[in-house]
């Protein structure tokens, strides 16, 4: 048996993945793998207009097609359903928002019409004899100009404003006043573009209207979320509704936004008298219509230095896009100010906010969610001031970074940083990198006439939220904290079976899991058995259960400890009376018949079965006082979190700030325009890793989605409102001959607020797009040029360097 | 749109395994692989041509099942994630991915894997640069291929030192 000194061994390990077994022989199970007797496919019929009235729409030839079994449309749906619940306040709490649309379009992509048939041929061929007729309106694709109000998306409102408010810190205009430098950029912009996880949206739904009870089974990724939304729109009761996922491929927070669909296919199943209904969504319905990321526009902004260069003030206005429907929205309009100052220590600030609606497709929490927008627009922000005053990049940086020993940091908006090094992470990544040689061929290279920049960016990845930022929004929505379950028992013949209220896709949650239980209970990982996917049955799940914003470290895995914990202590009453001795005298590990519970002193050891046995079929020698005895052990975590004080918008908005910092060389060619990635560093600090292997995996993703976005992946509409990138070969993901050799690193900041020290992380922070845009401003500053925009290919770069008048989008006052 | 639409008899092998079957002339290989013979380690990632993640071996050549109809199949041999192994070992290459944790969601997993399979069938020691070239029509959304390339590198050397 091994002793008890053995204990917490596994967290810290790369440990290899739990998940892999079935995932490699083509045996993972994926929503779209499920079939289930006498099921239906659907089909959506999408409006080609991005802003439209339906003057008519005949499914008359669509349902009498053999093998058609019902049609549905909005105008049906609207006299059954109540409208999706509105997160944002009056007015924008009157618009009426059903999954299919009722009366107009908002967006090239919106679905007006689901058709339901035998296969999924059957569905393709009867969605084509829909008939549809439209008288077009004037099309708002620009927030700013959606903001003059001039064409209304949803008349009802009278306006598409969705959300406006103003954060304001400090002594704004006392900075102003004594401030060396002034710096002034009349317009940044932040590009819309999608993680695109390589599943789409699948949602399988059976609503039998003899019990009234809906059972799903999809990949949505934060289904108590989703449930909420349905219970309320379906008019059923919440515990009625049935949620299940099984394996994921990949989110990035878009399939957080599936629920639409999820309620089609249930109304589907209903009229088609409770036979299943299933939906695969395609790529192109994928990229048009299911979430984009927010596109952010920043006007008018002035920044305050001192003499030395140090930000002392910031002045800003945000306009965010949330496309047609604010849906998930306007949550993004507080959530960017969880990094409200980002990694740098300026203290007065106003930023005025506002969200509007734009015919484009919604948006939804896309990987680094409303905070790389900000984090970007700092980023500029600094790179922009250190050109004009002529300090270099990462001087600038240095002495503007919160410093180490100021952690915990309270933010001027009342956020804690839990801790962190930002310099250390600069300092790694230079030489990482080579930095001072770097410098050297750069300066050699400029000689020759060649654009070469080097970039620095700092970002943040703040994890686990407290939802009461929820009511800076609006002040009635009845959410706040966070929560997660896990459930830890021994089942009948002893096996140790964990479940946990995330539904991870991809980032390995049944290991990591399995790793802290292991530590706790002192036995193998592969002895636990972790369930897969999400069940809203296994009884564990809390409001906030799903996997979104690089949270399970610390919300899940601290869920996870204290369910094992609980049932640690079990166990150790039960041994105590079986093994006749006191609970300090036992100690956990693993003798000849598996995992079990030794008594020091005697030397008698009972195991797992012989525990479990007791109280489920061999009770009759249980004595009554130990009958509260289950080994079936449920436990919530709750974040710490207070409401925010939602007229100064000041609170503790996240737990945990995970930071990474990356550094880039970029070459523009003279011939192509084309940036090439010449050399990359990742450097990443999330605190104590639970798993090495599985972060550095995570900071891999998180990069290639950044770079993608930053040169290849842009979500484009014309003025009318298509949708020019809607296909993979138009959008262009980043592929393995676009992805360059990413250096990684990391340090560990352990964090005070969590239990195991780890931070939550995945998202990161979308360093890569600052980086890049920093070393692009690198490259062709002296050309004049600003990087005014997150998204820069050869095409855009062309543009910028060949327009005949430079834009001044930046002025200095110099006040010394 | 014809009022019956002809079914088309086919014969083929995969994984091993003789199939006789009757398909609409529209129907994909990759529907015919999942829907048809319930092999749903074949996975769907895009309607372009572009993702790779229905790739499958097909006589012995890499091709997107997606893009091929299922009547293009007859008298051939596939051979789908679900054939590599054997005797429930792992192939070299599933043991590589697995090793190089060079698989997140997984989604796009057996299609690398296949290409994979290609690759080293034509090349025992690829460079860097034709492992990038081999595999830039699969796309995978999670791992920024940084691991994937080295599960390949792997799976070479282990392939070669067997
Ligand atoms: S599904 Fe075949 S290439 Fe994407
Ligand atoms: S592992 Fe998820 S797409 Fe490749």
């Amino acid at each position: 048996m091994s002793s008890a000194e053995d204990t917490n061994n596994w967290v810290g390990k790369s440990l290899p993945r739990k998940e892999e077994n079935r995932l490699l022989r083509g045996r993972g199970k994926f929503a779209d793998d499920i079939k289930l007797r006498a099921m239906l496919y659907l089909r959506f019929v999408r409006s080609p207009y991005a802003h439209a009235r339906i003057v008519s729409l005949d499914t008359s030839a669509a349902e009498v097609l053999p093998g058609v079994a019902c049609v549905l449309t909005g105008a049906e749906i609207a006299k059954t359903t109540q409208p999706f619940i509105e997160i944002g306040p009056d007015p924008f709490a009157k618009i009426k928002d059903y999954p299919l649309a009722v009366s107009k379009v908002r967006y090239q992509g919106e679905p007006v019409a689901a058709v339901v048939a035998e296969s999924p041929a059957e569905a393709d061929d009867a969605a084509e004899l829909v008939q549809s007729e439209y008288e077009a309106l004037d099309p708002v694709v620009d927030a700013e100009k959606a903001l003059e109000d001039k064409s209304l998306l949803h008349e009802d409102v009278g306006t598409n404003r969705v959300w406006n408010g103003v954060f304001e810190y400090g002594d704004v205009e006392g900075a102003f006043k004594e401030a060396a430098y002034v710096v002034n950029i009349d317009r940044l912009h932040f590009h819309r573009f999608s993680s695109t996880p390589l599943e789409n949206n699948v949602v399988i739904a059976q609503w039998n209207p003899k019990d009234e009870r809906i059972y799903y089974q999809c990949n949505n990724s934060f289904p108590s979320f989703a449930i909420q939304f349905l219970a309320a729109h379906l008019g059923v009761h919440i515990d009625r509704i049935r949620v299940e996922t099984s394996d994921i491929g990949g989110s990035f927070g878009i399939k957080i936004t599936s629920y639409p669909q999820m309620a089609v296919c249930a109304l589907a199943s209903k009229k088609a008298g409770g036979r299943p209904v299933k939906w695969v969504e395609t790529r192109s319905e994928h990229i048009t219509s299911s979430a984009h990321g927010n596109e952010r526009t920043f006007r008018d902004t002035r920044v305050a230095l001192d003499k030395n260069g140090v930000i002392t003030a910031l002045v800003s206005r945000h306009i965010d896009d949330c496309g047609a429907y604010p849906r998930y929205e306007p949550l993004g309009c507080v959530i960017w100010s969880q990094v409200f100052p980002g990694v740098y220590r300026f203290k007065n600030a106003r930023i005025d906010f506002s969200q509007a609606v734009t015919n484009k497709c919604p948006v939804g929490p896309n990987r680094g969610y409303s905070r790389m927008q900000h984090l970007w627009f700092l980023e500029r922000i600094v790179d922009i001031c250190a050109h004009k005053i002529g300090i270099a990049a990462d001087e600038m940086r240095l002495r503007n970074y919160i410093l180490p020993e100021e952690f915990p940091y309270t933010t001027p908006n009342g956020c804690v940083y839990d801790s962190g090094n930002y310099p250390k992470m600069l300092q790694v990544a230079k030489s990482l990198f080579g930095w001072d040689d770097w410098k050297i061929k750069q300066a050699a290279a400029r000689k020759e006439g060649r654009l070469i920049g080097i970039g620095i960016g700092t970002t943040l990845d703040s994890g686990t939220n407290n939802f009461g930022q929820s009511q800076i929004v609006n002040p009635f929505l009845p959410y706040s904290g966070n929560s997660q379950g896990a459930n830890c028992k021994l089942d009948i013949y002893g096996e140790v079976v964990l479940a946990v209220g995330s539904c991870p896709q991809g980032q390995g949650h049944e290991t990591t899991a399995a790793q802290v239980v292991a530590d706790v209970l002192n036995v193998h990982p592969d002895l636990i058995t972790v369930r897969t996917g999400f069940d809203t049955e296994r009884n564990v799940h809390t409001g906030f259960s799903g996997t979104y914003a690089s949270q399970f470290a610390v919300s899940g895995l601290s869920a996870v400890h204290g369910a094992a914990q609980k049932l640690k202590s079990e166990i150790k009453r039960l041994a105590a009376f079986a093994l006749n001795t006191k609970e300090d005298d036992l100690e956990f590990g693993s003798g000849a018949q598996g995992p079990e519970i030794r008594a020091k002193s005697s030397g008698k050891s009972i195991n797992y079965w012989g525990l479990s046995n007791l109280v489920n079929a061999n009770s009759a020698s249980l004595p009554s006082d130990l009958y509260e005895i289950t080994l079936n052990c449920r436990y919530v975590w709750r974040a710490p979190f207070k409401v925010p004080d939602t007229k100064k918008k000041y609170g503790s908005l996240t737990l945990t700030y995970a930071s990474q910092l990356h550094v880039a060389v970029v070459e523009v060619e003279r011939d192509t325009f084309i940036p090439r990635i010449l050399d990359y560093v990742a450097v990443d600090d999330c605190g104590t890793v639970i798993n090495p292997s599985i972060v550095e995996g995570q900071v891999y993703g998180a990069t290639a989605h950044g770079i993608g976005a930053a040169v290849m992946e842009n979500c484009v509409y014309d003025a009318v409102g298509n949708m020019l990138t809607s296909t993979f070969s138009d959008y262009t993901p980043i592929t393995a001959m676009n992805m360059p050799k990413v250096k990684y690193g990391h340090i560990e900041t352990p964090s005070p607020h969590s239990y195991s020290g780890a931070k939550g992380m995945g998202e990161g922070g979308a360093a890569p797009i600052h980086t890049i845009s920093a070393a692009l401003q690198d490259a062709l500053f002296a050309n004049d040029i600003i990087i005014e925009d997150s998204f820069n290919n050869a095409d855009s770069l062309f543009r910028a360097m060949a327009a005949k008048e430079i834009r001044h989008v930046v002025s200095i006052e110099k006040r010394i | 749109m014809p009022d019956v639409i002809e079914k088309v008899a086919i014969k083929l092998t995969v994984n091993g395994k003789a199939h006789s079957l009757e398909v609409e002339p529209r129907m994909l290989l990759v529907e015919l692989i999942r829907e048809a013979l319930d092999l749903t380690g074949t996975h769907v990632g895009c309607d372009t041509t572009y993702c790779g993640a229905c790739t499958v071996l097909m006589n012995g050549a890499a091709v997107k099942s997606c893009t091929v109809f299922a009547v293009q199949a007859d008298g051939a041999e596939l051979i789908t994630v679900e054939g590599l192994e054997r005797d429930g070992q792992l192939h070299p290459i599933q043991k590589a991915f697995g090793d190089a944790h060079g698989l997140q969601c997984g989604y796009c997993t057996p299609g690398l894997m296949l290409a994979t399979a290609q690759l080293l069938s034509q090349n025992k020691q690829p460079s860097e640069k034709e492992i990038r070239k081999a595999i830039a029509g699969n796309t995978c959304r999670c791992t920024g291929y940084q691991n994937i390339l080295k599960a390949i590198q792997m799976a070479a050397q282990s392939i070669k030192g067997a």
